[in-house]
């Protein structure tokens, strides 16, 4: 994804010539193309965060597209209040891109896990938030990004995501990975490909299972998501996040005026309130925190069992 | 930063790895967290845990996250976001100063993450609240993540500013085991004032292939470098 991201900003930045690249001390073997190409419009601002996002939203005031490029949690969490009131609240045209989404960076440990920050990000008043779920996603909200005009986060994962389907929709629509419409897992990020993977599992027991990639979560288009769950009588939400402020939270909020609804199962990390982490790759990560794609079945069978 | 961690452990901590929580231990707080795999080999070295443990490094299950870890023996605070460790520490200082037991506080920073403002609130507060009991090292290797510390964001002239911002310092060899010891032994300083110890050192010290070598920052050798890299080092 991080490859995906540099060479479509690459494209982008040929063809505007206000683009600018800034990094936070990072990118070693991913920006270099992009700092030869335009030495002119790319700084690595040091490991400062918080300087880099006032940077940022300086450069973006006097005209510019700034994309500010670093891991998870460092250019989100910990230059939040620049984000909100220097970016956000200025409208400033900036562009936050973090690696390193959820477990990506499994055993490196608590500090470089990404688990809160797309519903945070989601909580800052302007900001449009992207989650996508393959490079093919990445390459077309690099490009949606680039040319909006609005704060937007952009999370992605690390390197070696497999595209997850060979067409792409308009990435502010929900995409759909596996045709079905009794039960309809709507999910954000690579963590997609195990929703792919559970839907098989169950299709196996006679089940009609759909997978929608839901890339753009704000502004989230709950007309098309309306359209894609019509049938379903039971949705189910699925990311590599804590369900606090994210895809659950968005697609349950979506729904919760409605009289008449399908129950709404969120699946997503558990908070870990006190509990030190372990190391493990992301694989072993995902699988202990009940993301197995088994677990993502057990936990559809449950729900059905309840209706 | 293996001899930084070498002098203090041997020669300058008193700390007990039959009683890792002991209320008038001193304390070590390890801010640059990427350097976990050299913290954890010193602590088996010490006794806190043993040496065969090191082996679940990163794997699956285990308490030796690539970042250091509090679930570990002997570690006083997970870190890995860098520029978080020494307003811990300071605060720590301030704490002892308070309990009276003698306890000191060391923390070591690297020069990368010296480009974070809050390391430069913390240099503001410590000589503001004579913070004695507290030493600064510097892990002064010139290179930071994506480039040299003077490309990036240069830092000189460094000693100047610290000693600007009221604090005692020293600038030694950091492979210099003597100078470390002589520098560390100084705390706290007669004067009062917080130290800070700018410990010139070279990122990848005594292994050809790695000295001075952005690649090896993110880069885990092979069987093969490995051994060659232990020869080297005359392990
Ligand atoms: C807040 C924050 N931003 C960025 C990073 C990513 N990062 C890890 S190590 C590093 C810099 C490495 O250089 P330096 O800090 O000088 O460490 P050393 O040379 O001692 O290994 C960076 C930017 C981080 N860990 N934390
Ligand atoms: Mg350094």
């Amino acid at each position: 994804m991080r490859t995906t991201f540099i060479e479509s900003l690459s494209q982008a930045a040929s063809e505007n010539p206000d683009i600018w690249l800034l990094c936070g001390d990072l990118g070693y073997s991913v920006l270099e193309p992009f700092a030869a190409k335009f030495p002119d419009r790319y700084v690595n601002v040091g490991v400062a965060e918080q300087n880099m996002a006032g940077v940022a939203a300086g450069i973006a005031l006097s005209g510019k597209t700034v994309f500010i490029y670093s891991i998870g949690n460092f250019p989100t969490l910990r230059c939040l209040e620049q984000l909100r009131n220097d970016v956000c609240y200025h409208g400033a045209d900036v562009k936050v891109v973090a690696v390193g989404a959820g477990y990506a960076y499994g055993s490196q440990g608590y500090t470089h896990h990404a688990l809160e920050d797309a519903g945070i990000m989601s909580m800052l008043p302007g900001m449009e938030v992207f989650v996508p779920c393959d490079p093919m996603e990445v390459r077309a909200a690099t490009r949606l990004i680039a040319t909006s005009g609005k704060p937007s986060y952009l999370r992605l994962s690390r390197a070696g995501e497999p595209n997850l389907a060979t067409i792409a929709t308009d990435l502010r629509k929900p995409r759909i990975l596996r045709e079905g419409r009794e039960i309809v897992i709507l999910a954000c990020g690579p963590i997609a490909s195990r929703a792919l993977e559970a839907a098989g599992e169950l299709a196996g027991r006679g089940r009609d299972v759909g997978v929608v990639s839901v890339s753009c979560l704000k502004p989230l288009d709950e007309m098309a998501i309306r359209g894609v769950v019509r049938d379903a009588s039971l949705i189910v939400t699925l990311e590599e996040h804590i369900l606090r402020a994210g895809l659950f939270s968005l697609v349950a909020g979506a729904f919760a005026g409605d009289a008449v609804r399908p129950p709404i199962t969120g699946i997503g990390i558990p908070e870990q309130g006190g509990k030190t982490s372990l190391a493990g790759s992301r694989d072993a990560l995902l699988d202990a925190a009940g993301l197995s794609a088994q677990a993502i079945v057990a936990r559809i069978e449950q729900s059905l069992a309840r209706r | 930063m293996a001899d930084i961690l070498a002098v203090l452990y041997a020669r300058i901590l008193r700390v007990d790895p039959a009683d890792p929580q002991a209320a008038s231990r001193d304390r070590f707080v390890l801010s640059k967290g990427h350097a976990a795999a050299i913290m954890y080999a010193t602590l088996a070295e010490c006794g806190f845990f043993s040496p065969a443990e090191l082996d679940t490094y990163c794997r699956d299950g285990s308490i030796f996250t690539g970042h250091i870890s509090h679930a570990v023996p002997g570690i006083e605070v997970s870190t890995g976001s860098l520029g978080h460790g020494l307003p811990i520490a300071i605060g720590m200082a301030l704490a002892a100063r308070m309990e009276g037991a003698g306890s000191r506080v060391f923390c070591l920073l690297s020069d990368g993450e010296c480009d974070e403002g809050s390391n430069w609130e913390g240099i503001l507060f410590a000589p503001h609240h004579k913070l004695g009991n507290l030493c600064v090292i510097v892990d002064f290797n010139k290179i930071q993540s994506f480039g040299s510390v003077a490309e990036v964001l240069n830092l000189d002239p460094f000693a100047e500013k610290w000693k600007a911002f009221g604090w005692q310092v020293e600038e030694i060899d950091g492979h210099d085991l003597i100078a470390l010891e002589r520098a560390l032994s100084g705390v706290p300083a007669a004067s009062g004032w917080p130290t800070v110890v700018i410990a010139h050192t070279v990122k990848g010290k005594g292994v050809s292939f790695m000295e001075n070598n952005l690649e090896w920052h993110y880069r885990s050798p092979s069987d093969e470098l490995l051994a060659q890299a232990l020869t080297e080092i005359g392990a």
